[in-house]
């Protein structure tokens, strides 16, 4: 199956669920339950048209610079997207660092293998309004729960990906002389980042999870807090606006990591695939 | 290192090495070798023989550094030997490649190691990929090769950083018969060029002969250590495959399997018993 057959299909797919969707939403009792595609479509398309806003940069106290947009969605996807990033970035490093250092110190590991543990099974949304609490109603309490999310599925990764590393391989480098910087830079981080990029597709959507529960529970911005709005208001087609443009954006930056990886990795055998010799 | 007595003394020398391991269970322990003496001349071409399972790559660790022996000694041109030999280069069995390089970066990794500069370093390496016969496969990643450009990548990476030993455990074993001839031809060419002390390891009693000047045999494990020791004068340089047909050959071929079908027949039985004690 070529590449553009493929496309087809899945836009076949695509067609007959929204066809069918339309179709039943004919009836009005269904309609107050699922919405209707076409005034989703509206919605959506009044988001990206109409109302023009401005988004303050800046701290609690100054501003720094006032950012004007010519629709009104732009901030709130703004603010969002942001807050997703952040904490994307910010849970990576974290966990990365912290992968490495247990993995590589087994004594540390051993020390504080109960607490992560715990801080792993805790349920972590619950201390979205602490951190609320602690950082404000501002991005950083979102930035903060979507961390923790992110941090722990990284940390694994990396923990394990480390321990793994091929003893052959290691013992080798050793015997050609690297010492322990160079061992981590050059056995100990590539072999690592492959588990990295496979947690990575994980941590984006759960960065996002994170950024729009806290939005949810507590905000001014953010496309979290219009779903909220919405519902406040049982409008079940701008709540279902909302999550497709969330999942586009999910979809998109999937779609990016999975380019950088592609680069990264590529002295990766690809899965089923022979590479010409 | 140069001084009067390390002129003299062997390039490698084991003695009286004890490896013990801690049973699997934690009760008890297994021995993996006991007492073993064992010496390679600079410039000596040495092979170890042995069943199965005798303790041939732990003799190879220890040799290393990698592994610390329960008791004896090492010494590496007379002086003892502490942490890891830094004289020697080991060529190990299985993939030892880093995956993530390509085989220019492989093979010029031990020069970055030790400070040469990029530039240098990869065109000494694209020497060594010529000479191992891959000048034109430098940015193919490992899993890209076959096993045998493979072994010659890792043959390749462990001669270029010139080590005064070279040790090398079953390099050629997961290879096809045609391939591994020509790469113990190979070898012996590159070893001939500029003799360095090898300490060899094989199951492969055709290949310890046709290539080494000493084949020592190991008993079978537990506490396995060397009961033959047998001087192969066969002239050189030497051809794997022209040399086995020679009388001198077969009449060592036959000496060294007496002494070893035994132990081989023993680590057999051994393992066969041990599969035995496994519940069902």
């Amino acid at each position: 199956m070529s590449k553009a057959e493929l496309r087809m299909a899945q836009l076949m797919r695509l067609a007959v669920l929204l066809l069918a969707w339309h179709g039943a939403s004919r009836n009005p009792k269904v309609a107050f339950f699922f919405g209707e595609p076409l005034v989703v479509g509206q919605r959506l398309w009044a988001w990206f048209t109409a109302g023009a806003s401005s988004l303050e940069v800046g701290t609690k106290d100054s501003t720094w610079f006032t950012m004007h947009f010519p629709a009104e969605i732009y901030p709130h996807l703004l603010i969002t997207l942001t807050e997703t990033l952040l904490a994307f970035a910010i849970g990576t490093v974290l966990g990365m660092l912290c992968g490495l250092w247990l993995a590589l110190s087994p004594r540390a590991a051993a020390i504080y293998d109960p607490f992560i543990k715990a801080a792993n099974s805790m349920p972590r949304v619950i201390l979205a309004p602490i951190f609320a609490l602690w950082f404000g109603l501002g991005i950083w309490s979102k930035v903060a729960l979507a961390v923790t999310l992110v941090f722990f599925i990284v940390f694994f990764n990396v923990y394990q990906g480390v321990r793994e590393v091929s003893s052959v391989v290691l013992n080798n480098a050793r015997m050609l002389g690297a010492n322990q910087g160079q061992l981590l830079r050059h056995v100990y981080l590539p072999s690592a980042t492959s588990w990295v990029f496979s947690s990575l597709h994980t941590s984006v959507g759960l960065a996002f999870v994170g950024a729009v529960v806290g939005e949810y529970l507590g905000s001014a911005r953010g496309v979290g807090y219009l779903i909220l709005q919405a519902e406040g208001t049982f409008d079940i087609n701008t709540v279902v606006a909302g999550i497709v443009v969330l999942t586009v954006c999910a979809l998109a930056l999937d779609g990016l990591v999975g380019r950088i990886e592609k680069r990264l990795l590529k002295w990766q055998p690809g899965s089923g695939s022979t590479d010409k010799i | 290192m140069d001084s009067a007595s390390s002129i003299f003394a062997p390039a490698i020398a084991l003695r009286g090495v004890t490896c013990t391991f801690p049973a699997r269970d934690g009760q008890g322990a297994y021995t993996a070798t006991q007492g073993v003496d064992l010496e390679v001349d600079a410039g000596e071409f040495v092979s170890v023989v042995g069943p199965t399972g005798c303790g041939k790559s732990t003799l190879l660790n220890v040799a290393a550094g990698l592994l610390t022996p329960s008791a004896g000694m090492v010494q590496v041109f007379g002086e003892p030997l502490q942490g890891l030999n830094r004289r020697a280069g080991y060529m190990f069995q299985g993939d030892s490649l880093m995956p993530w390089k390509s085989a220019l970066d492989n093979v010029a990794a031990g020069l970055l190691f030790r400070g040469v500069a990029q530039l240098d370093a990869n065109a000494q390496a694209q020497q060594w990929l010529q000479r191992v016969g891959l000048a034109a496969f430098g940015d193919r990643y490992p899993h890209q090769m076959s096993g045998g450009m493979r072994k010659r990548v890792m043959l390749a990476q462990t001669l270029i950083l010139d080590p005064d030993i070279i040790l090398m455990d079953e390099p050629f074993s997961a290879l096809d018969i045609q391939t591994r001839q020509l790469m113990e031809n190979e070898l012996l060419e590159l070893w001939g060029a500029r003799r360095k002390a090898v300490l060899f390891i094989t199951h492969d009693l055709d290949e310890a002969i046709a290539m080494s000047d000493r084949v020592v045999v190991l008993s079978a494990g537990p506490a396995s250590h060397p009961i033959g020791d047998f001087a192969i004068d066969l002239p050189r340089p030497r051809d794997v495959i022209d040399v086995r047909s020679q009388p001198r050959f077969v009449e060592f071929h036959t000496r060294i399997w007496q002494a070893l079908r035994e132990e081989v027949l023993r680590g057999y039985q051994q393992q066969m018993g041990q599969g035995t004690k496994v519940p069902a």
